[in-house]
């Protein structure tokens, strides 16, 4: 019996792979925006599939809601059109012999190891039955408050400096 | 059966996928898209540990990765905005003042 979990994870991973290719390959920014996007929404899928609804949701409202307009927002201002001069750097085979080395070690050390930690208590029953968004309101706010409060002053020194660095005249 | 090997290989190819794009690119922005290609693949290895360990800390790591991506799409931006108005191209080429 050919368990239908499989089949479809392998069809959105082709799909996502696909579209990270895309978003490498594509001569005009707009449609690697566009596989981006298509990307950000193949690995919510695949978060869900993981029994984490809560991060499938902000990763659809945060990197392909807002993330993404505002890179095509940036792209229709400045007005870029297709490329005309050379797409690529002139270090492109070294480049392929770097990532295709990435790729192996990292596929190397995920197929002879083992995950060896000590299991937690969160199981798939506990997320359905507590909710995915009360289990990390109470590890965000209790054990994670100090980089949670750090993060908001991070995201306040951010929004001064995009909109000093894009002034016309400071 | 769907094992964590799976989710780690897909995280490692888009991975792999994002480091050629870094490296070969010219436009800008298209750079800073194969950053967030990369950041998302590192995303997805610690939400698929995560639920394979039954704890929470590789989502709530997963959510603070988010911020700071956005942060930094923020100012990245705003960056770009200001060299296309010196230069008129996004180039990476271009960005040669401090060459030797």
């Amino acid at each position: 019996m050919i368990a239908i979990e499989a089949i479809f994870f392998y069809l959105v991973a082709l799909v996502a792979i696909t579209s990270g290719f895309l978003v490498v390959k594509c001569k005009s920014p707009v449609n690697s925006a566009i596989s981006l996007v298509m990307t950000f929404f193949c690995l919510a899928i695949f978060y869900v599939m993981l029994h984490a609804p809560f991060m499938a949701a902000i990763q659809i409202m945060v990197y392909a809601g807002a993330i993404m307009v505002l890179i095509v927002f940036v792209i229709m201002l400045l007005n870029l059109g297709t490329e005309v001069g050379r797409r690529y750097t002139h270090g492109v085979v070294w480049a392929a012999v770097l990532a295709a080395l990435v790729l192996f070690q990292a596929v190397t050390f995920v197929r002879s190891g083992d995950i060896t930690g000590l299991k937690g208590s969160i199981t798939p029953d506990m997320v359905a039955s507590v909710g995915h968004t009360e289990l990390i309101g109470r590890s965000m706010f209790t054990q994670f408050l100090l980089p949670f409060e750090i993060t908001s002053i991070l995201l306040l020194v951010a929004i001064i400096g995009a909109v000093i660095l894009a002034k016309r005249k400071v | 059966m769907v094992s964590i090997h799976h989710y780690l290989v897909v995280s490692a190819i888009l991975f792999s996928l994002g480091t050629f794009g870094v490296l070969t690119r010219r436009n800008a922005i298209v750079i800073f898209m194969c950053i967030e290609l990369m950041l998302n693949a590192v995303n997805l290895s610690f939400i698929a540990l995560s639920s394979y360990l039954g704890n929470m800390d590789g989502q709530v790591f997963v959510f603070f990765v988010m911020t700071v991506a956005a942060a930094e799409a923020a100012v990245g931006l705003a960056l770009m905005i200001a060299f296309f108005r010196n230069k008129e191209s996004i180039d990476v080429e271009d960005f040669n003042l401090l060459k030797w």
